[in-house]
């Protein structure tokens, strides 16, 4: 098959994960991947995003598949199921507005800057190393943190499941798959 | 010849399929599509049963069935 330039796009992926390490503000690239599916689903009703520019979801495919870091296993069945599906989402949604609040905090000077990413909404990483101050205000860097914890904590699940199960077994309960799906389901009448 | 012929062909269970695409990528006659990017739909006249879709799709609702021809 004929090999397109989106199809290359995890290593757009790959470079943003990596970026992280040194400055956290590249973090904030990281909302192109919140926006752009959301407008194609909105726009389009389509899973656009999903289906052709996704490069994490490429990423998984390539570790899991040409990699063979995967068990290749059928997931099982209440991982597929919509209440585990929807719930995820929520649960994700809710995570993301707990970290918006403590950007907030910080922006209203409430509460200072926490220079750590916190992997699986849980462990709290030092990750000082990757704040060199900033021109803008420490509300900014803290935002930066948390959403690269929010894409660190996605990775770091979709990896244990795709060596479990399939490669790209994220898919299944990605919250921005849920999402756009949705958003399709809703737009195309299908609700 | 009046045998019955069988072939195989892909049946998506479209309720629990989440348009994830991953189908599309792999099926190597582009027998399958996103509808309205709600669910997989498998065109029987392209497809020949090759079973790559079923093994790629990580929610496994791909299944090969015979069918007669
Ligand atoms: S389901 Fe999530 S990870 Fe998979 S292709 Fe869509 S946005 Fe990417
Ligand atoms: S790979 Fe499976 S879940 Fe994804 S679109 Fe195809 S049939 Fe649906
Ligand atoms: S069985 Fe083979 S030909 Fe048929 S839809 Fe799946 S990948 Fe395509």
């Amino acid at each position: 098959m004929k090999k397109h330039w989106y199809d290359y796009l995890w290593i757009v992926s790959l470079t943003y994960l990596i970026l992280g390490f040194f400055n956290i503000l590249f973090a904030w690239l990281g909302l192109f991947c919140f926006f752009i599916p959301l407008i194609i689903s909105v726009t389009k009703g389509t899973k656009g995003y999903c289906n052709r520019y996704c490069g994490r979801g490429q990423l998984f495919g390539l570790l899991g598949g040409r990699f063979g870091l995967s068990r290749r296993k059928d997931i099982p069945k209440w991982m597929k199921s919509k209440w585990f599906r929807y719930g995820f989402l929520v649960f994700f949604f809710a995570m993301f507005f707990v970290m918006l609040w403590n950007t907030y905090l910080v922006f209203a000077e409430a509460q200072d800057l926490r220079q750590a990413v916190t992997l699986l909404w849980t462990f709290k990483l030092p990750w000082q190393w990757a704040y060199h101050g900033t021109l803008f205000h420490p509300g900014v860097a803290q935002f930066a943190f948390g959403f690269y914890s929010v894409m660190l904590t996605s990775t770091v699940l979709g990896l244990i499941t795709m060596v479990l199960f399939k490669p790209r077994s994220w898919c299944v309960y990605c919250p921005m798959g849920t999402m756009t799906q949705l958003i399709c389901k809703v737009r195309n009448g299908k609700a | 010849m009046s045998a019955i012929r069988k072939k195989k062909k892909a049946f998506v269970a479209q309720g629990d399929c989440v348009a994830c695409g991953c189908c599309v990528k792999v099926c190597p006659l582009g027998a399958i599509q996103i509808v309205k990017g709600i669910m997989a739909r498998v065109n029987m006249d392209k497809c020949v049963g090759c079973g790559k879709c079923a093994k790629e799709c990580p929610a496994s609702v791909i299944e090969i069935r015979e069918v007669i021809a």
